[in-house]
């Protein structure tokens, strides 16, 4: 028995180490992308790094346990809401402090409504949450005393501290903006996000997901409480959430109902399910996409002879287009084909005279 | 009327039929008996189309009705009551046999027909007709059965399929249903396959026995036989 | 009359209306759910788009009555497709891929007919008058359109009716949507019954659509709050009951009128949340499903 802890002990610490050594690679891969693009990149990848953010806590909702949100762009709304209240103070308090704040508050209301979102399935669960994302902004604009209605709420720019400033300078001989600043905010969230995810999957926890995904009634019977697992899993994709919405208010500068659209919701899970329900990778590639796709359409398309607004609405069309081929085509996503087909290549390898199975 | 020629049929890897070989002579009633798992369910699926078979035949009075869809299947006059009666649960008596007389839409006129309206599938059941605004599922096991005999038969067929009538049903009202099965083929000249697990009463008014093991034939004899010889009906029917 | 009971009145008569038309959206979707068990998150949208093409035509001088007969016949065939192309593929697989599907859809027709139609507000005619009766000296909440409106769904909720429990075509309907396996063996068409039901619900969803922009504006997203009213109703009433639609439908009319006018406007859709789950926990099957209990 002991033998068996401290091999466990071992294989914990060994992928704690692997996931600290991914999290710490993709941290330097960011300030290298960072330090060596223009300003405007900074924005989009300032972007990157929220709808990163809140892609992982959705992919794994949906990916790992199975519950399909349609209220994760509210969700983001209290974490921004939040940030904005607290940053609106003669001397607010360090941003890692409200942002944590956000995590909580945002943790507290995916609480309520996960533990009503437990006993729901499928498109019953969609449509309440769908009812949610839609009631949820009306909330902000009845209360126009906090929350300033329609305008919103503005967000003032950090300023950058010394450490930083000097940081910047050694690595890049560059001036750091208040832009900038943000953008390692963001980026410093993302990767405490990645950290904490990679951990998730491969811990207890997640396994328990999984297997309330899959069966469940092999799970209670297994003596894993259903509801327990659920309101926790929506509760986690909440703190994403809520983060992402921290980091949003900060890059944004601004928390305003109309960034909070049921379009939001949808375009986080489109970002889920084209990287691949329940990968973390994918959710990198789903935020890229999300993020580069429609600057790169909507020029397109103005190009292309159509107006701006309509334009503009060129992205949602493709995101829309986008799902329906994906689940029509290819339901795992980018990285879920990329592992059946490498899965398929290796077993292919491993049994070469195996005959293409019949009926 | 009715020829499967070496017909298998696999679910993954799993053969429920192997090689079946098998015929079903006009006017008599052929019994399908074994054990559970033996095949016997996926054989009248296979037959009447709900399964796609992965090799062999099915020909019905001719015509090569192999993986023809189910739903073509009363029109050429076969009526199946599948594995577990088949009652629309939701529906009432009456609608469930107007869904069988639907069937009969397509049928040639002169198409034998002991039941041919509503009122004769009353007339045969009393208890239907009864009941006939009773929603389906209050209906107790005996009467179910009768319903879904009565909706076969409505359809008009030549050539009809039963599932295991007898499952769950006292052996009082399993007499009275054969007994119906062995007059109706007896004056009207209807095909039937049967499959049963319970081969006693099956074989009291059967013509011709057929035993399933693992998907393969291994006995194919007259009904007589099948009753007399102890050796046979120890082997493989239990009894 | 007393002013309390004018504007008691009033609110009823206009939770009234709007019911009727939540319920006329919710049929749309019990359409779909009792016969492919599947919540079309894009009905919505449907019916957005076949009221553009009914004000399309309106705009060119075509008469009322053609527009929406066109929008109908639209929304008809728009139904059909969509099961037969993106549905049809997806049945019996993974129930989220379904839901995904439904929400793709209702994102890529709703930019679609931005695209098409402008974003813009644009106004839709009533085809009677929008003027509130007058009861002596006071002003009913009450006009020539919502008589208009509440008859349409009359006529279309008896039909319905009649379809479903008089014709045999109804009947092979329930029979599919109850036990599609033992329908098919009694030869009935399933498959063509379940692109029937939806193109039905898309023709019906277009009534609806048509019917809440009567004498309004419309705008890409102006069936957005009525897909989460429909949807709502339609769990209320147990969502395989036209009559439990149509009866949730009024509830919910009523609960949102009585809200806007007591409360709050702006708190409707929380209010409408709130009930939702409220449904959703105690009684999960809603007011007026059948014996089976559901798995939400």
């Amino acid at each position: 028995m002991s033998t068996d802890n401290t091999t466990t002990k071992r294989l914990l610490d060994l992928n704690l180490t692997r996931n600290l050594l991914i999290s710490l690679a993709v941290l330097v891969l960011g300030v290298l992308l960072l330090e060596s693009t223009d300003r405007y990149t900074n924005t989009q990848l300032s972007s990157l790094t929220y709808y990163a953010i809140a892609a992982i806590g959705l992919t794994a909702l949906t990916g790992l346990n199975g519950q399909i949100s349609l209220g994760h762009g509210a969700l983001m709304a209290v974490g921004a809401y939040t940030t904005a209240l607290m940053l609106d103070t003669e001397t607010p308090l360090p941003f890692p402090v409200v942002a944590l704040a956000a995590v909580v508050v945002t943790s507290v209301v995916g609480f309520v409504v996960g533990i009503g979102a437990a006993r729901l399935h499928g498109p019953y669960l969609a449509g309440a949450t769908l009812a949610l994302a839609v009631a949820l902004p009306s909330v902000a604009l009845y209360f126009k005393g906090t929350f300033n209605g329609e305008v919103g709420l503005t967000v003032a720019s950090p300023r950058p501290p010394e450490w930083f400033v000097s940081f910047i300078d050694a690595v890049s001989g560059e001036f750091a903006t208040s832009s900038k600043y943000v953008a390692y905010l963001g980026l410093f969230c993302l990767i405490v996000a990645l950290f904490f995810a990679l951990n998730l999957r491969r811990s207890k926890i997640g396994r328990h997901w999984r297997a309330v995904r899959d069966q469940e009634v092999a799970a209670e019977i297994a003596g894993i409480n259903l509801g327990r697992t659920r309101v926790q899993a929506f509760v986690i994709s909440a703190a994403y959430a809520g983060l992402a919405g921290a980091v949003m208010a900060v890059v944004v500068r601004l928390a305003a109902p109309s960034a909070f659209t049921i379009v939001l919701s949808l375009s986080l899970l489109t970002a889920a399910v084209i990287g691949g329900l329940g990968s973390i990778t994918g959710a990198f590639i789903g935020a890229a996409v999300l993020v580069f796709l429609p600057p790169w359409v909507t020029s397109l398309s103005t190009g292309s002879g159509l107006s701006d607004t309509q334009a503009a609405q060129m992205s949602p069309l493709i995101y829309g287009i986008v799902l329906v081929l994906v689940m029509l085509l290819a339901p795992g996503g980018v990285m879920g084909t990329v592992t059946t087909a490498w899965r398929r290549a290796r077993l292919r390898r491993l049994h070469p005279a195996t005959p293409t199975q019949k009926g | 009327m009715l020829t499967l020629s070496n017909l298998t049929t696999t679910y993954g890897p799993v053969r429920a039929l192997d090689s079946v070989d098998l015929t079903v002579e006009t006017g008599r009633i052929t019994a399908v008996l074994g054990a559970n798992g033996a095949g016997k369910t996926s054989l009248l699926r296979t037959v009447s189309g709900l399964v796609r078979p992965a090799s062999g035949t099915v020909t019905l009075d001719g015509t090569d009705i192999t993986g023809a869809p189910v739903e073509s299947m009363v029109h050429r006059g076969m009526a199946h009551v599948p594995e577990g009666r088949g009652v629309i649960a939701e529906l009432t008596v009456e609608e469930n046999l107007r869904l069988g007389a639907r069937g009969a839409a397509k049928r040639p006129s002169d198409a034998p027909a002991p039941v041919r309206t509503l009122d004769d599938a009353y007339r045969l059941f009393p208890v239907l007709g009864d009941r006939r605004n009773a929603q389906a599922h209050t209906l107790s096991g005996g009467e179910r059965q009768m319903l879904v005999i009565a909706r076969a038969l409505l359809s008009r067929p030549t050539l009809l399929l039963l599932d295991e009538p007898s499952l769950g049903l006292a052996p009082r009202i399993v007499a009275q249903i054969f007994d119906l099965l062995r007059t109706l083929v007896a004056d009207s000249g209807l095909t039937v396959l049967l499959v049963e697990q319970n081969a006693r009463s099956a074989l009291s008014i059967a013509h011709t026995g057929v035993v399933l093991n693992l998907g393969k034939v291994v006995v194919t004899e007259s009904a007589e036989v099948l009753r007399n010889d102890a050796t046979l009906r120890h082997s493989y029917l239990g009894f | 009359m007393n002013g309390d009971i004018q504007k008691l009145v009033n609110i009823l008569l206009n939770g009234l209306t709007q019911g009727i038309v939540i319920a006329a959206f919710a049929l749309a979707l019990v359409l779909i759910f009792r016969s492919t068990r599947i919540i079309n998150f894009a009905q919505g949208s449907q019916a957005m788009f076949t009221t553009y093409i009914a004000l399309t035509l309106l705009n060119r001088d075509f008469p009322y009555w053609a527009a929406f007969a066109a929008a109908l016949a639209a929304g008809f065939l728009i139904g059909a497709l969509l099961e037969r192309v993106v549905i049809r593929p997806l049945e019996g697989g993974m129930e989220l891929n379904i839901v995904i599907a439904t929400l793709g859809l209702y994102v890529a027709i709703q930019a679609l007919a931005a695209i098409l139609f402008g974003s813009d507000y644009q106004s839709f005619p009533s085809p009677v008058g929008v003027n509130g009766f007058q009861v002596g000296d006071t002003n009913l909440a009450l006009t020539p359109t919502s008589i208009f409106i509440l008859c349409t769904v009359g006529v279309v909720v008896v039909g319905l009716t009649l379809l479903f429990q008089k014709t045999q075509l109804g009947l092979t309907m329930r029979a599919a949507a109850f036990d599609g396996e033992v329908s098919r063996i009694l030869g009935v068409k399933v498959s063509h019954l379940l692109t029937f039901g939806w193109a039905l619900a898309g023709l019906v969803g277009a009534v609806a659509g048509i019917l809440v922009a009567s004498g309004q504006f419309i705008y890409p997203s102006y069936m957005e709050t009525l897909i989460v009213f429909g949807f709502i109703a339609a769990v209320i009433g147990g969502l395989d009951s036209p009559v439990g639609a149509v009866v949730g439908g009024v509830l919910l009319g009523l609960v949102n009128s009585l809200v806007s006018g007591y409360v709050a406007s702006g708190l409707v859709t929380l209010a409408a949340f709130v009930l939702l789950m409220v449904v959703l926990l105690l009684k999960p099957g809603g007011l007026f499903s059948s014996a089976k209990t559901r798995r939400v």
